[in-house]
């Protein structure tokens, strides 16, 4: 059975994709990642805010009662609150890049425009095979307007594309007005991959304690539909490859994707759930289901069921919700 | 030729480093800096000029350093140690040694006072002074420069010599002196020490391949005169050291010699000096002789071997009246050592010349940093011009006493006019030292500019004043002394106004810049009446500025260092403003640029807003104020702290005479008591419907700020209107009330007390405590008055309260209150809960560090007494020998409770035999049954009272002995773990009924966070910059190992509980007991109001598992090893990474921090798996205690 694929013009073994989570923050779980049997590692995501942010708190802490009492007119050796952050992460993506034989991709959260091209160009010079980009950002301002979001995620792209040179992708969250024209703008400002979908963090509340959580679960196999709708529809109408994530829990998950148009299949929650070695498991379900399926690559199968080009793409969608409406008031759900 | 800023350390150093390879050091003040900078260099892999990256090894005590030195020596190695103090004390047994090998080293000196009646960091040449006999070289370098230079020519001539030298200069004057100096290059260093000397020292070293013996025992017969043997290479030494600066002098054209003499040729009167007193000596000369003096100041730089002949030749022919100054004393001496040696060597040339010897005084003057000032230099001249110049003086104080100093005019001003001269008030926590410093190197770089910068520190750890004194001019600046007329005032500080005399180093016309919250228009009225009339008499130009204000809103809350330094440059004048502006820019980006550009951004954006915040202040033209300053204690303190201590703390200690201070360092207790500090904007506050009365907070608090108190509700009776009070929820006192009262005036807002508290209030958000922290100006009023009224309530009654619980230790009146110490420090809670439970019979033998100096350092102090007046008896030996001072404490308290009891028994029948009965067979281990024995004692002394008999004075004089004392013995790692770690062992293994705790904060932090053994692995420390690779030492399982000692290990943010526990089972075991406490520090790099939850996370994480061993347990047949703490629960991680410590290893050398990280992880998984064990044992596997009748 041939698994291999590409992506972002990146040979991959198969189309198995570990995406940014705990699992990447040390070299050794890269390797158990790489281990298992993944195609491509995503690092965990660099943030730029958090990263500026501990820089401030270091410094501050370094300098804490310093000055101040004639034996002890500082507390660290010099070089303690050197900056944190890139190095440590640019470390790692060096040491994961040079440790496993597949390509590691870095995850950049950016928070300035200097900070999305610097720590971008840093990561390809580390070895990132490719970048992705994690637009992840709750415009908390209810003032602020669609496009004004749109067109901070589409500069963010551009200057990352003029930084560097190894492919780069857009990991975007499903709550644009229009999602499928995010997508295409994000693929004319010449994204290399567009990764569908990031979850946003809900905070929740405890009624005990009467405050705010935070609220953090791995996603279900029925998050998986939503990116899947979209990728479905993008397939075949943008350059750009498509990642899926969210919502991979078994073999037949990872098969859905790729029927819906997937290039590759990002997951996490599987493997945070039974460990890297489940990635094994994903691969070994895939093939099974091929074989059993009569398909020997995965372009075989990749995009059957995406929206074909040319098909009145609102229309497929509004037939689909008109029908799911239908189904759902004909179903029994018990008593009334 | 480069120039540089730096302070006299780190011109010692950068010579020192670059021609040796290899560095033995340990921390001492104020040589610490020396050592540090040598081991980033180090660190930093920077070669010295022969390309070797010098080894920097810290050694456990300075006799270790010095051991660790003479072997170096011995092997072949250039090395060398920085020192000071009792430090240099403790390295002198190999001082002799080294010299008598005639081994080539150079030892770098930051000098300073010793410990006598009182310890002080600061300082003088008494700890030189006792190494004058060991063999050594010594030169003294009384400037900066000259710390530079003469580094650099010690190393020359010990090389050529093979005589060792100590390389000395003045603590704090000179080592923490800014000053601008011409550097010397690498080039400049090779010069003078040639490669072939290296060569030679080499040869000399032990090598199996050429062997010979050295380091003999000699017999009668002829160690005598193999002492004589080294004669001819001393002999030499002057002439090469001369050699040596001569050709420095040449390369640099800074000439210097043995001794130099500066003034009128025909000089009448001349001053010997050495050190940086040399330099006020000459200036004042200069400006003296120009106004036709006929003076003159040999200043000496070579001090021994002592160079009598130069020195005869440098003196003029002409010189009648000879002064030579000491920076020492030297008790029951005829004169101090300079002075004789000076005597001595004129003497014998002015005999061999047949001339008349001159008049010879000697003076001592400058100890512990006393300022030693051009109107003194010109005082010593006016008394030589006398008719009969007194032999022996002193000056710079006022001696009542022994009439010994002598009068001088303070108010003589020398300095050029185009010096410009600024001083800034301001806190240790508001960066206004950073900033001056910052603004000497900016001025320092300016071409034809010279800069410096000396910097006066108060004796807190927590709102710790700062003075800062700049100078900066065309001319070098030789001012060794504080500025006393200042052209710019900076007052960075509105509080500080109406704590010190601000404007008193004002000069007529000056400027004074106000940091301040009141509008323009409003500052002039916020100002007292002394200080109006100051700004009136002298015609001060006034600005105000908000700083808070201009920093919060550049988002850098807290830091108006910044702001301020940009509003000096513009109102001084003394760079273009837009010039100025730039460079503080470029130094803000140098200084903060690798710590990312988010600081750097908030930094400029602080300068561009500080020029639109300032503001001129109109001044009227008279005093408008009746305001006056608050006295500094109020009017009820006792006598000697309304005449001494509050002298001290208004910054008049200078003033105060001989005869003002005790003559044997002993000092009135509790203190801290009389001083209002107000240290901090927000303060806790109590919400008693909301508190359940836990006592977590009373318990956590650093600085016993938190006090509580049940009473009979009849005792409210005229209670102010804001005193607060709630039912007690205790049960059997149904009726009774309860307060806990916030000292809002000591209070140091740390918060400590909000995160032990367990309870919020429901739904509020932000998150309200039962404890919680406000503002502190609206609440003082209020306070006082409810403070006055708790301060009525009868303390509760110790034998009523429940002393097993936090909750009811809350109700001990804690004996040690108001430290200086850190805010949230987590050292002082132990301390204060020792003092609540044992206080009142304890004695406390404190090593020196930070214990030592919050618990002891002038001109407050907190131990204190009940209201019996009785309480801890405290005193400070030295570092290394606490364990052995404290064993002192106990052999005394032994002895004389043993003659008491012999005593006691003589007199039997006089004295009555059931009382006698009862006490000797008095159980004395609840605080029920220690009243009880107070009770009886007292009713003895009572009956003796009526008798008549040497026994009966013999036992009077012991009598309270009959009450058990306590003896603990407390200090921190670096004592526990180094330095006294061999005493500690003894002490430990003696038997005795000794406690100790160390308070571990696996750092040295009073000397600035230095790695001790107890440094953890991958944490970094200074001397550990790459992350420390050696596991802390597990000093429980070693003292477990003898089996007769009492250990625990506790975490009080962890398990209060148990370190309650744990305190009271050590006191009460008869043996020694070892308490080690997890104290977080400033110096791990946390947010301090989290340091009771990263203690938490220490034992949660399995890395500091709490534990007690107790010796009775296996003794009656029970396990004696208890673990405290449940399995780790949580990662390693998740505790260490939120400590700056481990955190920044992982920034600087990822790969490292992990590889340590995980070996850190297996060791604590190890060492729990290993106190599972034990703690599953059989008693009969752990060792009996030996010990008789036990």
């Amino acid at each position: 059975m041939d698994l291999s694929t590409t992506y972002m013009g990146i040979a991959l073994r198969n189309p198995l994709v570990a995406s940014a989570s705990p699992l990447s923050k040390t070299v050794d779980g890269v390797r158990r990642l790489a281990a298992g049997g993944v195609g491509a590692v995503v690092l965990y995501s660099l943030f730029e805010e958090q990263v500026r942010r501990e820089a401030a708190l270091n410094e501050r802490l370094a300098a804490a009662g310093s000055e101040s009492f004639p034996e002890s007119l500082s507390y660290f050796p010099d070089a303690a609150d050197v900056e944190p952050g890139p190095r440590r992460y640019l470390s790692l993506l060096e040491r994961a890049a040079n440790a496993v034989d597949v390509p590691v991709i870095a995850s950049l959260n950016g928070a300035t425009p200097g900070g999305w091209a610097g720590y971008a160009r840093s990561m390809q010079d580390a070895g990132a095979a490719a970048i992705e980009l994690n637009v992840y950002e709750v415009p908390g301002d209810p003032a602020t307007s669609g496009r004004d979001v749109e067109q901070r995620h589409v500069d963010a792209l551009s200057r990352v594309k003029d930084a560097v040179t190894v492919p780069v992708a857009v990991k975007l969250g499903p709550y644009y007005s229009s999602p499928g024209e995010m997508a295409l703008r994000l693929d004319a400002a010449g994204a290399d991959g567009l990764v569908l979908f990031n979850r946003f963090l809900q905070p929740d509340i405890d009624t005990e304690a009467i405050a705010t959580t935070s609220a953090w679960e791995l996603s279900s196999p029925a998050e998986g539909r939503l990116p899947r709708t979209w990728i479905a529809l993008l397939h075949g109408r943008v350059e750009a490859s498509l990642a899926a994530t969210t919502g991979v829990e078994e073999a037949a998950d990872v098969a859905r994707f790729l029927l819906a148009g997937a290039d590759v299949v990002m997951t996490t929650s599987a493997l945070l759930r039974h460990g890297a070695a489940h990635a094994g498991v994903l691969l070994d379900g895939l093939s099974a289901w091929m074989a059993r399926k009569r398909f020997t690559t995965v372009d075989d199968l990749r995009g059957l069921l995406a929206v074909a080009a040319g098909t009145d793409a609102a229309a497929h969608e509004r037939a689909g919700y008109v029908g799911g409406l239908r189904d759902a008031s004909a179903a029994d759900y018990g008593p009334r | 030729m480069t120039r540089a800023t730096i302070d006299g350390n780190e011109a010692a150093a950068s010579v020192a480093y670059r021609l040796n390879e290899v560095c033995c050091i340990y921390p001492i003040t104020p040589s610490s800096p020396m050592a540090e900078l040598a081991d980033e260099w180090s660190s930093r892999r920077r070669e010295n000029v022969w390309g070797t990256v010098p080894t920097v090894v810290e050694m456990q005590s300075e006799g270790g350093a010095a051991g660790a030195l003479h072997g170096a020596l011995q092997g072949g190695a250039l090395a060398t140690t920085f020192t000071a103090s009792q430090g240099l004390l403790l390295m002198i047994p190999n001082m002799y040694k080294i010299a008598g090998e005639l081994t080539a080293a150079v030892m770098h000196v930051a000098a300073r006072s010793l410990a006598t009646q009182g310890l002080s960091i600061f300082g003088d040449h008494s700890d030189v002074m006792a190494v004058r006999q060991t063999g050594f070289a010594m030169l003294a370098s009384a400037s900066v420069q000259e710390a530079h230079d003469l580094a650099l020519v010690a190393q020359a001539a010990t090389l050529q010599t093979r005589v060792p030298f100590v390389h000395f200069f003045d603590g704090f004057r000179t080592s923490h002196e800014l000053n601008t100096v011409a550097l010397l290059d690498d080039d400049d260093l090779r010069a003078l020490v040639p490669e072939a000397l290296v060569r030679a020292h080499r040869d000399r070293a032990l090598s199996p391949e050429r062997p010979f013996i050295r380091g003999t025992a000699q017999n009668p017969d002829v160690y005598f005169q193999a002492r004589e043997t080294v004669n001819p290479f001393y002999a030499r030494v002057p002439e090469v050291v001369q050699a040596a600066m001569t050709r420095l002098g040449e390369r640099t054209g800074r000439p210097l010699n043995l001794v130099d003499y500066s003034g009128h040729p025909d000089a009448e009167r001349v001053i010997v000096v050495m050190g940086s007193g040399g330099e006020t000596a000459r200036e004042t000369v200069a400006a003296l002789v120009a106004q036709g003096e006929r003076v003159g100041v040999a200043q000496v730089r070579l001090y021994r071997p002592f160079p009598a002949r130069e020195l005869a030749a440098a003196l003029p022919a002409s010189a009648q009246r000879i002064a030579v100054l000491d920076r020492t004393k030297e008790p029951g001496s005829i004169g101090e050592p300079l002075f004789l040696d000076v005597l001595a060597a004129l003497t014998e040339a002015h005999e061999d010349a047949g001339r008349v010897l001159p008049r010879i005084s000697g003076g001592r003057y400058g100890l512990s940093s006393k300022e030693f000032t051009p109107g003194m230099v010109a005082g010593i001249f006016a008394e030589l011009a006398g008719e009969r110049p007194r032999r022996h003086f002193t000056v710079g104080i006022t001696d009542d006493v022994a009439h010994t100093s002598l009068e001088y005019g303070a108010s003589l001003d020398i300095e050029a006019p185009e010096t410009v001269r600024a001083v800034f008030f301001g806190l240790g926590s508001d960066g206004t030292v950073g900033a001056n410093k910052n603004t000497i190197k900016i001025l320092g770089a300016q071409e034809g500019l010279h800069a410096q910068g000396y910097f006066v520190y108060d004796s807190k750890k927590s709102g710790a004043q700062t003075v800062s004194h700049l100078r900066f001019g065309p001319q070098p600046i030789r001012a060794p002394y504080l500025v006393r007329r200042a052209s710019f005032v900076g007052c960075h500080q509105f509080s500080l106004l109406d704590d010190v005399d601000v404007l008193g180093c004002a000069a007529p016309g000056a400027t004074l810049l106000l940091n301040c919250r009141h509008p323009p228009e409003k500052v002039w009225d916020a100002l007292s009446l002394p200080v109006q009339e100051q700004i009136l008499a002298k015609g001060i130009a006034v600005h105000a500025i908000d700083a808070g204000r201009v920093a919060r809103d550049a988002g850098l809350p807290g830091r108006i260092n910044v702001v301020l330094q940009t509003c000096f440059f513009a109102i001084s004048g003394v760079l273009p403003r837009e010039a100025a502006i730039a460079s503080i820019k470029a130094a803000i980006t140098k200084s903060y640029g690798r710590r990312g550009d988010e600081v750097v951004d908030r930094n400029h954006e602080a300068v561009d807003r500080a020029l639109a915040g300032l503001h001129r202040i109109a001044t009227p033209d008279r005093v408008t104020a009746t305001r006056a300053p608050a006295p500094q204690v109020p009017a009820n303190a006792p006598e000697f702290v309304r005449t001494v201590t509050a002298e001290m703390m208004a910054g008049r200690g200078d003033a105060l005479p001989v005869s003002a201070l005790p003559v044997d360092g002993t000092y009135p207790s509790g203190t801290t008591a009389f001083e209002k500090r107000n240290v901090s904007e927000v303060v806790a506050v109590w919400d008693p419907d909301l508190c359940i009365q836990c006592g977590n907070c009373s318990f956590v608090c650093p600085h016993s700020v938190i006090r509580s108190k049940y009473y009979d509700p009849a005792r409210l009776e005229g209670a102010p209107a804001g005193f607060q009070s709630a039912p007690l929820e205790a049960p059997g006192l149904p009726d009774s009330r309860f307060t806990l009262e916030v000292y809002v005036e000591d209070c140091t807002g740390c918060g400590l007390c909000v995160e032990a508290c367990p309870i919020s209030a429901p739904g509020e958000d932000p998150v309200r405590k039962a404890i919680d922290l406000a503002e502190r100006e609206p609440l003082v009023a209020a306070a006082r008055d409810s403070i006055a009224f708790f301060e009525t309530l009868p303390a509760s009654d110790r034998s009523r309260v429940d002393f097993g619980t936090v909750r009811g230790t809350q109700f001990l009146e804690p004996l040690f209150e108001f430290s200086s110490a850190c805010a949230g420090c987590g050292e002082t809670p132990y301390i204060k809960l020792l003092s609540q439970l044992f206080g009142d019979r304890m004695m406390v033998a404190n090593a020196t560090g930070c214990s030592s100096i919050y618990g002891g350092n002038l001109p407050t102090t907190p131990w204190t007494t009940d209201a019996d007046g009785r309480g801890p008896a405290w005193s400070n030996s030295l570092f290394e020998d606490n364990a052995e001072f404290g064993l002192g404490f106990r052999l005394a308290a032994d002895g004389h409770a043993d003659l008491a009891r012999r005593r006691l028994a003589e007199l039997r029948d006089a004295v009555g035999g059931d009382l006698v009965d009862a006490i000797l067979a008095a159980p004395q281990l609840r605080e029920s049954e220690l009243r009880a024995q107070r009770a009886r004692v007292a009713e003895l002394t009572e009956r003796l009272g009526g008798l008549d008999g040497a026994a009966v004075t013999d036992l009077l004089s012991v009598v309270h002995h009959l009450v058990r004392r306590s003896v603990w013995i407390v200090g921190g790692d670096g004592w526990a773990y180094d330095i006294g770690a061999g005493g500690l062992d003894h002490v430990l293994a003696s038997g005795r009924n000794v406690n100790v705790l160390v308070l571990d904060t696996e750092v040295y932090s009073n000397t600035g966070g230095q790695m001790s053994k107890a440094t953890p692995l991958g944490a970094v420390a200074k001397f550990a910059a790459a992350g420390k690779t050696v596991a802390k030492k597990d000093l429980a399982l070693q003292a477990i190992a003898y089996g007769s000692v009492y250990v625990a290990r506790v975490a009080m943010g962890a398990d209060p509980q148990q370190t309650l526990e744990a305190f009271r089972e050590a006191e009460a075991y008869d043996g020694p007991s070892l308490v080690i406490a997890y104290s977080h520090c400033i110096a791990h790099g946390i947010e301090m109001r989290n340091g009771l939850d990263q203690q938490n996370r220490a034992v949660a994480s399995g890395y500091w598992p709490l534990l007690r061993y107790d010796p009775m347990a296996r003794a009656a047949g029970a396990n004696p090893f208890l673990l405290d703490s449940a399995r780790p629960r949580i990662p390693l991680a998740d505790y260490t990474d939120r400590e700056l410590r481990y955190r920044s290893l992982a920034n600087t050398d990822p790969p490292e921090a992990e590889r340590l990280h995980g070996l850190a992880a297996e060791a604590v998984a190890q060492r729990w798996d290993l106190y599972e064990e034990m703690a599953a044992r059989g008693a009969h596997r752990f060792p009996a205690d030996a010990r008789k009748e036990r």
